[in-house]
């Protein structure tokens, strides 16, 4: 037991269990729900098997870029098959090799869906697993009875008793629990659920370890905590976000003003007396059409998604995860997120006319044989300070004095010394005098910094003050500032009294703070920076927040935290890692550049098609126009063929990046977009006319088409 | 090319850029209830005007009541219209040239084109109107650009409201800029064309004995004044066939200067007012930048062309001394300044022509063509050009701006599904009608019966009747014969689909943004003030125009120029 308890302040005791073991912020636990290899073998031949089944037009309707790609290549098949029929083998082959080339570019595309909707359904088989059937001891007026946990619906109550699975969602009403929810979180360490307060809620397909507790369901059959998990993840491939839907409109509006600008060039060919074949119309559309983005949307989005179940969130809407990019407040609470929770001596200060090393060594001796963090600490300081050793206490005359919620203080009987240290008033009260002005002072101030003052004394006199401080978690600030350089404000919720909460603030780096704050109080905060045009992100766990969670825009609940607070959220972290709203924000934004960066890079890189396939439609016609063939590709059909293949293969090759999603660091928005702009964009306008210019080198050299101008 | 036909660019644009700069604070004043020193004597003509009309002028509409009003207003102006062409031969007021029927083809087009503000023109105004037609034109060309500037405000208070449901009251937008903007300065605009050397009468035309003893017909009329307007709205409807060429029209080079800032001035400054309403007036700084770069290589590229004459007589051994592309140019004015005139024609969206467009060189024609192609927003018509660039910037956040991962917005505000259905239709229109149109017209008996050049410079003559009538531009390239009944109604419905069924979704949108809240400017905000964002808006621009009209203009005006580099030409 500590001071900390003695002191008398709200500490981080309620929640200790679940932040134990908690990693440091700005290190995300991976690898405990290990991440998939991108290229695994039994997903990889899953989504070989997925992209021929998708190629079923029904299947592709959904995406229009992709349906006309298909159209084309039914046309250019038949094409094909007649000019083999009539045993025109040239124009057969030339046909042949684009109708390959554009089946290709659908099955690319089906490829990179499959591969993302495999991600996601393998998560979702492993959850599968999880859930069993179970029996459940259900309260009947006559008495326990045994019926099984499909027949459960929202208001039974049973009873769980160690080594029993709970049979489905509910909160504790009585008794108190260690639960295994590994099967949910993939995390081994046991949690406490009991009655009453912020841990109460209990979720199906998770084990009792030890006790008994009683359980009210509040889920029936099918809505289930772990039944709306996989569902949500097998629905995440079809549902489509806000910024999903715009994009996706454009695609449209870009593929018909494209179909008609192919479509027309027929009429404007044969009025030039340079008429083309079906076939290089369709290889003209294709290549203009926004194939690459068209293709790897789908993809983008659901692996935004899995990416965030690999950090073990589970979001229950794609809407959610996008919000979450545009976020642009977020709210964090002090106790557990910005600091440590556990407090450590910063320093000593002397009362009047006492030696601060000799304050030191007191601490230090009333520590020794205090093993909390807090009194550790204090060992520590001293030491760093003064070197002090903590002597050898073998010699048989020591007698420690534990601590206890009675005289709130502990300390030490060592030779005749009588060390104690405590809180202020009690330490005072042991040492019978009246605290001189200087010392009260002192305590004063290190109470409204925010910190916990511990008094030592010696055989009744007061030696000084200890300050206890809440450490700011190493790493926080530097998350912060960046946050800030990314736009983001960050606020700091706290109990503490503002004049506390505002010497934390400035410590931590956080744009704003929430003092003294109450359920209604976050509620009115959230409320009233939305009206400001804001974009609200936060984290809660207690019924207290649940409230001010519903009003957020990402609301991030944690799996220990309440029903209430599940409900009113609209994710929920696995890990209840309260600092994991940073990395949800980053996923959220990375999803959003990566769509924005292909969809640029998909449409410049039209630019350099053009100059391939321009002059290689009408250089007959009109032999001046090969000035504009300035990669000086070989023929006409290598030209039309390079484009196709270029086309066809920038999906796969994309597909890494896509599954990935594109880097993103917490910078300014114009940085960001610099960067972008000159990879995505400059890089999409110069890249095809290299890749181009090698496959046709390659097709010249394979002699695949006529190579003859 | 000369270094004072460069020199010439860049004084116009300076000039046209402080005339219109602070042109935007006495609009801005006028339109949107600040004080000017007009309001003594423009304020009781007002105040009679809504009394007169029953109007109430601080009624708030909602968007689609303003854009009935508007349409309303615009249908009563084409009927007037109409009927008082029909009725031309019957009307013997002012009609002292004795005019006769207006065909009905020509009618139809005639009476679309004026109520547009396309001003296309398929017949020969001292030929074919009376002056009373004309001067019913002229209330036209008084009415269309100030429809362009409703257009305007109702889609920029979008941006410069929130958590609105409407977007300001049509009658107060129409009679304030009718009254504060057009009429003031279109006296002021006849006034200098009358010191200039323009005429200004209703007498008959004078018949004179030539020195070879010919007789020669004198057209005239109330030229300074319809030229005026002419040229302030953007309207580029000439009084007479061979519009500011004519002598009277552009009686000198200082008159044609003139005439220039005249036609910049209201476009100009609509950017600027654009920065205002939004109250962050260096908004507007990259959008005139990106709209001043585009304007600036047009000129040079066709001063260029122009100046380096036609390829195919170096390719056919001929070495003239002066090699430059005279034929159609007036020698008073030469290339720098004729190839001036004709790019900002198409960039301003005037229409008005002091050369004939048909003998330019193919390359040298592609650049009005571009022009009109990319939906003329190098400045544009009167409010609308900026509109247009309002979507281009839009769709370009939208692609852009995810990039900096957030939901695009704009000026604080969201760009979601809708604004960006409505900036991709507002796109998809004038590629659709361009390209359709002219696919029918050269696939047609119909349509290529009106060509007279054939091969790739008719292509060139059908793109730009088409780029012309949907830009709403009325400049003509010539060559095709604009009043055959194909032409008259498919031009017609090209000019009808390029102005309402383009801007109107752009308004839809406007009120879409003015319901939303505003998104506090942060780090995390995609600059739309910087270098940036003018490169973006630039490129754009100029992506989207050139991957939409490639392949057309390749086997247009870059297969005419490459062949004639190869000596070949197309002979009828």
């Amino acid at each position: 037991m500590s001071e900390l308890d003695a002191t008398g302040q709200v500490g981080a005791t309620g929640t200790a269990l679940a932040h134990e073991g908690e990693p440091v912020a700005g290190e995300s636990p991976r690898g405990r729900r290990r991440a998939m290899s991108m290229w695994d073998k039994d997903l990889v031949h899953r989504s070989l098997r997925e992209s021929l089944r998708k190629l079923d037009p029904r299947a592709l309707t959904h995406n229009p870029v992709m349906f006309v790609v298909e159209v084309g290549s039914l046309f250019t098949t038949a094409d094909a098959l007649r000019y083999l029929a009539s045993g025109r083998l040239g124009l057969f082959s030339f046909t042949g090799q684009i109708a390959i080339w554009l089946w290709l570019t659908v099955l690319f595309a089906n490829f990179a869906e499959a591969m993302a909707e495999g991600r996601g359904q393998a998560h979702a088989d492993e959850l599968r697993r999880t859930r069993t059937e179970t029996e459940a001891l259900k309260e009947t007026p006559s008495g326990i009875e045994v019926v099984p946990a499909t027949a459960l619906v929202p208001g039974d109550v049973v009873v769980v008793a160690a080594g029993q699975v709970i049979p489905g969602d509910g909160e504790v009403i009585e008794g108190i629990a260690s639960v295994d929810e590994s099967a949910i979180t993939g995390e081994s360490a046991p949690v406490i659920r009991e009655s009453g307060g912020d841990r109460s809620a209990v979720t199906g397909g998770t084990t009792v370890l030890s006790d008994e507790i009683r359980v009210k369901i509040t889920a029936g059959r099918g809505e289930s905590f772990l039944d709306r998990m996989i569902a949500l993840i097998e629905a995440g491939v079809r549902q489509k976000t806000p910024n999903e839907i715009a994009l996706a409109l454009l695609l449209a509006g870009l593929t018909l003003i494209f179909l008609v600008v192919v479509v027309t060039v027929a009429p404007f060919s044969v009025y030039s007396h340079a008429p083309v074949s079906v076939t290089v119309l369709i290889a003209l559309l294709v290549a203009l059409i926004p194939t690459t983005i068209g293709g790897l949307l789908s993809a983008i989005g659901i692996s935004g998604m899995n990416r965030l179940l690999e950090r073990n969130v589970l979001a229950l809407s794609g809407r959610a995860v996008e919000a979450a990019g545009d976020v642009n407040v977020i709210m964090l609470d002090k106790t557990g997120t910005l600091t440590m929770g556990s407090r450590q001596a910063t320093s000593f200060t002397p009362s009047p006319g006492v030696e601060e090393r000799r304050l030191a060594e007191a601490a230090q001796l009333s520590s020794l044989a205090d093993e909390t963090p807090e009194g550790r600490s204090i060992v520590v300081l001293a030491n760093e300070r003064y070197d002090l050793r903590a002597p050898d206490l073998d010699s048989g005359h020591v007698e420690f004095v534990p601590f206890s919620a009675q005289t709130r203080m502990s300390g030490v009987d060592l030779d005749g010394r009588q060390i104690r240290k405590g809180a202020a008033e009690s330490v005072a009260r042991w040492a019978e005098v009246e605290l001189d002005p200087q010392t009260a002072a002192v305590v004063e101030q290190i109470s409204r910094a925010g910190s916990t003052p511990l008094l030592v004394a010696e055989n009744r006199q007061i030696l000084g003050a200890v300050e206890l401080k809440d450490v700011v978690k190493p790493g926080i600030k530097e998350r912060l500032a960046s946050l800030r350089a990314a736009g983001i404000k960050t606020v700091m919720i706290t109990g503490d009294n503002p004049i506390t909460a505002d010497a934390i603030a400035r410590e931590v780096g956080v744009d704003d703070f929430l003092a003294e704050a109450t359920p209604e109080r976050k509620m009115e905060y959230v409320k009233s920076i939305r009206a400001e045009g804001y974009m609200v992100g936060m984290v809660g766990d207690g019924t207290n927040d649940a409230p001010a969670l519903a009003n957020a825009d990402v609301a991030v609940a944690m799996n220990t935290g309440t029903m209430a607070a599940r409900e009113a959220g609209n994710m929920i972290d696995l890990d209840s890692n309260p600092t994991k709203l940073i990395e949800i924000v980053e996923v959220g934004k990375q999803i959003l550049i990566t769509r924005g960066a292909l969809t640029t890079f998909s449409v410049v890189n039209d630019v350099a098609k053009y100059f391939a396939i321009i002059p290689a439609m009408f250089v007959v016609a009109y032999p001046g126009l090969n000035a504009l063939n300035i990669m000086h590709l070989t023929s006409p059909e290598t030209a039309i063929l390079s484009a196709i293949i270029f086309n066809a293969l920038i999906i796969p090759a994309l597909i890494p990046l896509a599954l990935r999603g594109v880097r993103y660091r917490a910078t300014t928005a114009a940085t960001i977009l610099r960067k972008n702009l000159l990879i995505y964009g400059l890089g999409g306008l110069i890249l095809p006319f290299a890749g181009i210019k090698l496959i046709d080198m390659i097709v010249t050299a394979l002699h695949l088409v006529s190579t003859a101008r | 090319m000369t270094w004072q036909g460069i020199v010439q660019i860049f004084v116009l644009l300076a000039v046209v850029t402080a005339v219109g700069y602070f042109l935007s604070k006495y609009m801005y004043n006028a339109l949107e209830g600040g004080r000017t020193f007009m309001d003594r004597v423009l304020g009781p003509c007002e105040r009679g005007v809504y009394r007169l009309c029953g109007i109430d002028p601080t009624v708030e509409m909602h968007w689609t009541r303003y854009v009935f009003v508007l349409l309303a207003v615009n249908v009563a102006g084409f009927v007037v219209l109409m009927v008082l062409l029909a009725l031309q031969p019957v009307l013997t007021i002012f009609n002292p040239a004795h005019m006769h029927q207006v065909p009905f083809w020509v009618n139809l087009n005639t009476s679309i084109s004026f109520m547009t503000n396309t001003n296309w023109q398929n017949y020969s105004g001292e030929t074919t109107l009376s002056y009373l037609s004309q001067m019913w034109l002229t209330v036209q060309q008084f009415l269309s650009p100030v429809t362009g500037i409703c257009l305007f405000l109702a889609v920029v208070r979008g941006f410069s409201r929130h958590n609105a449901n409407t977007i300001g009251n049509f009658w107060r937008d129409f009679v304030r800029t009718l009254l504060w903007v057009s009429i003031p300065l279109a006296v002021i605009g006849a006034i200098v064309l009358l010191a200039l050397g323009s005429p200004e009468n209703l007498h008959a035309y004078t018949v004179v004995r030539t020195l070879q003893g010919h007789k020669q017909v004198i057209a005239q009329g109330p030229v300074a004044s319809m030229t005026s307007i002419m040229q302030l709205g953007d309207n580029g409807g000439g009084f007479f066939n061979m519009n500011a060429a004519q002598p009277f029209a552009g009686p000198n080079a200082a008159s044609i200067f003139f005439q220039l800032i005249l036609g910049f001035s209201v476009p100009v400054a609509c950017v600027f007012l654009f920065g205002k309403m939004v109250k962050t007036l260096r908004q507007a700084y990259p959008i005139f930048a990106s709209m001043a770069i585009l304007f600036v290589i047009g000129a040079i590229a066709m001063y260029h062309f122009e100046a380096a004459g036609n390829p195919a007589l170096a390719a056919h051994g001929i070495h003239l001394a002066a090699s430059h592309n005279m034929e159609g140019k007036d020698s008073r004015f030469g290339i720098g300044t004729t190839s001036l005139f004709e790019n900002s024609t198409t960039a301003v969206s005037w229409g008005s022509v002091i050369a004939s467009n048909d003998s330019l060189t193919p390359i040298g024609g592609l650049v009005p063509l571009f022009n009109m192609m990319t939906g003329e927003v190098i400045f544009g018509s009167w409010g609308v050009g900026m509109v247009g660039m309002i979507a281009y910037a839009v769709l370009a956040l939208f692609l852009a701006g995810l990039m900096v991962g957030r939901t695009p917005e704009y000026l604080g505000k969201k760009i979601e599904s809708f604004e960006v259905k409505m900036a991709v239709l507002t796109m998809i229109v004038p590629s659709l009608v361009i390209l359709i149109l002219a696919a029918l017209s050269v696939a047609l008996k119909a349509g290529t019966s009106g060509i007279f050049n054939p091969g790739p410079h008719g292509l060139s003559e059908v793109l730009y009747a088409f780029s012309s009538g949907v830009g709403n531009n009325g400049s003509a390239f010539g060559g095709l014969n604009s009043a055959s009944p194909w032409y008259s109604a498919t031009v017609g419905l090209a000019m009808l689909l390029g102005r309402f069924p383009m801007y109107i979704p752009l308004v839809a949108m406007g009120a879409s943004l003015a319901k939303k809240q505003r998104i506090p400017e942060s780090a995390g905000t995609f600059p739309t003030h910087g270098p940036l964002f003018t490169g973006l808006l630039t490129g754009t621009v100029v992506v989207v125009g050139a991957l939409i009209f490639f392949p057309a203009l390749a086997l247009g005006p870059f297969a005419e120029q490459f062949a004639a580099h190869a000596g070949k030409l197309f002979g009828g």
